[in-house]
């Protein structure tokens, strides 16, 4: 073949073009895989790496004898990327089909919210629903897990509880209490996620997440239960529009039980009314009447001006104060201090607290905790109403006699019956469960001396006698001693004739270890006095949780015949 | 002068006229090949298995065309160049559209890209019009030539796919070149071609235009036509001196990768294996261009140089655009890395191309010797 010289030249240039293209190419290697190589692999980590949440599950919440009262279980909700579900028609529908959604509204929820990446289509699935979800594996549908709080108790203990919103942070009572300590604070780890964002591999924990701390009431569930029933019957049986009950331990301060009707199902509750959350027991205050005379007999006995053989001449059953008529239900005629509690006279007790200075009632008033919070931390607690002694007229001075004028709440009576269940001081009240006796008891003032106290129990014991008003409120095999209340409740420049039916009392009268409230409000079939509605039901929930708590009966004599027991029962 | 050597012919010829030293040099490239594959399937043997057939057709294609000898692709070379055209006025009629672009030929049996055809056609056309010219060749032969690949470059274009059609085109160029033409005339052939590019500018689709954008400046729109340049020089990048190993590469398994498997299955190797990774796979193409290169000028007579020569310098363009463009050099131009990238066509074609080096080998043995 011809060879021309050019062709040294020509295969010298193809040669220096072939280096060219390879020295190119090894000088770019070097350049992104050497020099750029830090720069780069960070970039690819931001692509890849991500911080992601560790959830960290709420604490439960335990009555005082470990037994579940609320618990968070692990459950699924379901979120869409918008544009993703929208590229098929088949898995919306699909999905709308499972999640028991109209596949018209979801079509149309996902085309409003198309421009943003998440949206949730629905919390808390059934673990049916998740099963088919995962199944189903529907385009730009996923799941994630969430915890969703379970009460197992339901509607005994809701109000007790309160409840958690759908993020599970507490919205109403202990939960929104304890809020901080239930919590769970979530944690954070890296992971390495691909360009779908699926979680590939974990890499590692940034901060580990601190679980919510469990809490255990001072709550019995047994005597929650049991108070909730008891509660509710009358509350149906009278026609009530609400009833509370509050049981403390007079040991240690602990509520043993705090239940309201109506209640709520915190697990489901869309099918309650607002106005059934409210823990009335701790949220409503009231005038508590005729259960205020116990203390102003014990002042009375305390200052040595009355022996419980005093004789008040209560005639004609009425007393007129400045503008006001005091009267009692009738004309008891001349009464010993012990009758006027036995028969609740509103007129002996006035003429009992005339002789008393004003001051000294008001102190007794504020040492058994009225206007004062029991600081039982839980959310919208009423302190309750009692006016400074300076400002008391004489009408007031005589009302404040029998529990009117002033206002609290069934936890702030019940806390006040602690000092006539005790030594003459009140406790403090816990929600949580205590270890030992109440620690702040002995810095509480004394009301009354410890003489005086036993004195005023061994009254409030007859009370619950065959002759008392509170007759209803015996418990066969125990002493009671208690005292009944009935209220005319205010309304506007005025009473009206709506009443507040309660009974207030401890028991064994020996030496009490229970103290229980029950309020009856508006009962509307005709009985309303508080001996009638409202110590029967004392009766019931004290004698079960007696039993239940196997605390030894004192009542030696049995005095409570079969018969007379049989109607109580019934009505 | 054949007569001389029947002795030595029997002797030098390699079994099957298959050239060892381009034979190593291509297992080796398809071995890594099934492995960068495997890793960017995402581990899925089957798309390795088809691959692998891929191969077997290939080297059967290549087995049998180092049997031809180079005489007789000599004779058909005018017949096969019209057989592609008129393929390739099929391909615009009755072609088989996929991504936008009507490329494919579907025989019922199988679907093909004549394009792919050409790229072995249209040299051998050259070869075949300029190996009895003069050398130099006279101007007028030289626009014949030009006219030559004019055609088919610009039904190509049509299709559109300007990666194949620069690739023919420069194919052409190629066997122009190694006949002999005057520095000057390419001098002033070069000078027009760049003027031209405006022009060419003009008849460019939206998305070509885009590329050449984008290559410029690719961060101008990171989430769309830069993503692919970003993301590949991520992965190339975070590979750095050692690699993060076989099937380690985070950006390509995680799927941040686009098309890993067939244009830019070099990022998934440069992410795994490294810059030494890089060297050596750049090494063993260059080793497989230069073989090829000494096989041309070596050959036996003109049509099998210029044949041989425009073949390897093919190859050549082809891993050089495709690294080229992974690394970010080059625009997006849509040519895969010859006998890595995933596709049954290119591969088929590179290695009948091969099939002709070999056979251009086995004929000269027995010339040189």
């Amino acid at each position: 073949m011809n060879r021309a010289p050019n062709f040294r030249l020509r295969r010298l240039f193809v040669l220096s073009v072939f280096v060219f293209g390879l020295g190119v190419l090894f000088v770019r290697a070097v350049d992104l895989q050497l020099f750029d190589h830090e720069f780069l692999e960070e970039e690819g980590k931001a692509r890849h790496l991500r911080v992601v949440e560790m959830p960290a599950h709420r604490g439960m919440i335990l009555d005082r004898n470990g037994q579940l009262l609320a618990v968070s279980t692990p459950v699924f909700s379901v979120w869409a990327n918008p544009a993703e579900a929208l590229g098929s028609h088949d898995s919306v529908v699909r999905a709308a089909e499972i999640l028991d959604l109209k596949a018209r509204d979801l079509l149309k929820k996902l085309e409003q919210k198309k421009n943003r990446q998440f949206l949730y289509v629905k919390r808390h699935i059934s673990q049916q629903q998740t099963e088919r979800m995962q199944q189903g594996d529907l385009l730009g549908f996923y799941l994630q897990r969430e915890y969703r709080r379970y009460y197992p108790s339901a509607e005994v203990s809701s109000h007790v509880l309160g409840f958690t919103s759908i993020d599970d942070k507490g919205l109403e009572g202990i939960e929104l209490a304890y809020e901080d300590w239930l919590a769970g604070q979530p944690g954070a780890k890296k992971v390495i996620k691909d360009q779908l964002n699926r979680i590939v591999e974990d890499v590692e924990a940034v901060r580990m997440p601190r679980l919510g701390q469990d809490l255990t009431l001072s709550i019995d569930r047994r005597v929650q239960y049991l108070a909730y029933r008891e509660l509710k019957a009358a509350y149906i049986q009278h026609a009530a529009r609400s009833a509370s009950a509050v049981m403390v331990d007079t040991q240690t301060g602990e509520v043993l039980a705090m239940v309201n009707v109506p209640s709520f199902n915190p697990n489901n509750r869309r099918a309650h009314k607002r106005d059934t959350y409210r823990n009335r027991a701790v949220t409503d205050v009231f005038e508590p009447g005729s259960t205020m005379k116990p203390f102003v007999v014990a002042l009375g006995l305390d200052s040595r001006r009355y022996s419980a053989e005093t004789v008040i001449d209560t005639t004609p059953g009425t007393y007129k104060v400045g503008r006001f008529t005091i009267r009692d239900i009738r004309n008891f005629g001349p009464l010993s201090v012990n009758e006027v509690l036995l028969k609740s006279s509103n007129v002996g007790a006035v003429k009992m607290a005339f002789t008393i200075p004003r001051e000294d009632l008001w102190n007794t008033y504020k040492a058994i905790g009225v206007g004062e919070s029991t600081e039982s931390g839980f959310p919208g607690e009423a302190t309750g109403y009692l006016k400074s002694f300076q400002d008391w007229h004489k009408t007031e001075h005589a009302t404040m006699a029998f529990g009117y004028g002033m206002s609290m709440t069934v936890l702030q009576l019940a806390r006040a019956y602690t000092a006539l269940a005790t030594d003459g001081r009140r406790s403090s009240i816990s929600m949580l469960r205590r270890e030992g006796t109440d620690p702040h008891r002995s810095e509480q003032p004394s009301v009354v001396s410890p003489q005086t106290v036993r004195q005023v129990r061994s009254i409030l014991d007859a009370v619950v006698s065959e002759q008392g008003t509170g007759s209803r409120a015996r418990v066969p095999g125990y002493t009671v001693a208690g005292k009944t209340g009935t209220v005319r409740k205010s309304a506007g420049n005025g009473y009206e004739n709506k009443h507040i039916a309660m009974f207030a009392g401890m028991a064994p009268a020996s030496n009490p270890r229970l103290v229980l409230v029950v309020l009856i409000n508006e009962p509307s079939n005709g009985a309303y006095y508080g001996g009638h509605v409202a110590a029967p039901v004392f009766s019931r929930i004290m004698g079960g949780t007696l039993r239940l708590l196997n605390i030894a009966p004192d009542d030696v004599s049995l005095r409570t015949d079969p018969v007379r027991l049989s109607q109580d029962h019934a009505g | 002068m054949a007569t001389l050597n029947t002795i030595t012919k029997q002797e030098r010829r390699p079994l099957l006229n298959l050239d060892p030293i381009l034979m190593g040099g291509l297992v080796v490239l398809c071995a890594a090949g099934l492995a960068v594959l495997y890793s960017a399937a995402n581990n899925d043997a089957g798309v390795v298995l088809h691959q692998f057939g891929h191969f077997i057709i290939g080297f059967m294609a290549m087995v049998l065309l180092a049997q031809i000898p180079s005489k007789q692709l000599f004779k058909w070379s005018p017949w096969l160049y019209l057989g592609g055209l008129v393929l390739l006025v099929m391909v615009l009629v009755v072609g088989y559209s996929g991504k936008g672009a009507q490329r494919w030929l579907d025989l019922g049996v199988i679907r093909f890209q004549p394009s792919e055809l050409m790229k072995i056609f249209l040299p051998m056309m050259i070869a075949w019009y300029l190996s009895d010219k003069h050398v130099p060749p006279s101007l007028r032969y030289i626009v014949v030539a030009l006219l030559m690949i004019a055609v088919p470059v610009w039904l190509i274009f049509l299709q559109p796919d300007l990666g194949t059609a620069l690739l023919v085109f420069s194919l052409g160029i190629f066997v122009i070149f190694l006949a002999g033409i005057t520095w000057r005339l390419l001098a002033v052939s070069g000078c027009l071609m760049l003027a031209s590019v405006p022009v060419f500018w003009i008849y460019l689709h939206d998305y070509q235009r885009q590329r050449i954008i984008t290559l410029l400046n690719p961060e101008s729109d990171p989430l769309g036509a830069g993503y692919h340049i970003i993301q590949s020089k991520i992965a190339l990048g975070s590979g750095g001196l050692y690699g993060k190993g076989w099937l380690n590469g985070t950006q390509s398994q995680l799927d941040f990768l686009p098309e890993r498997s067939t244009d830019f299955i070099f990022a998934v190797f440069g992410e795994e294996f490294g810059f030494l990774g890089t060297v050596l796979l750049l090494f063993v193409y260059g080793f497989v261009v230069m073989r090829g290169l000494s096989i041309a000028s070596y050959a036996e007579d003109t049509y099998s140089r210029l044949l041989a020569g425009s073949l390897s310098l093919s190859f050549f363009v082809y891993f050089v655009v495709n690294i080229g463009m992974v690394s970010g050099l080059l625009p997006i131009v849509g040519v895969p890395l010859p006998l890595i990238s995933y596709g049954g066509t290119s591969m088929v074609t590179i290695l009948a191309a091969f099939g002709i080096l070999m056979s251009i080998h086995s004929s000269q043995n027995l010339f040189t010797s």
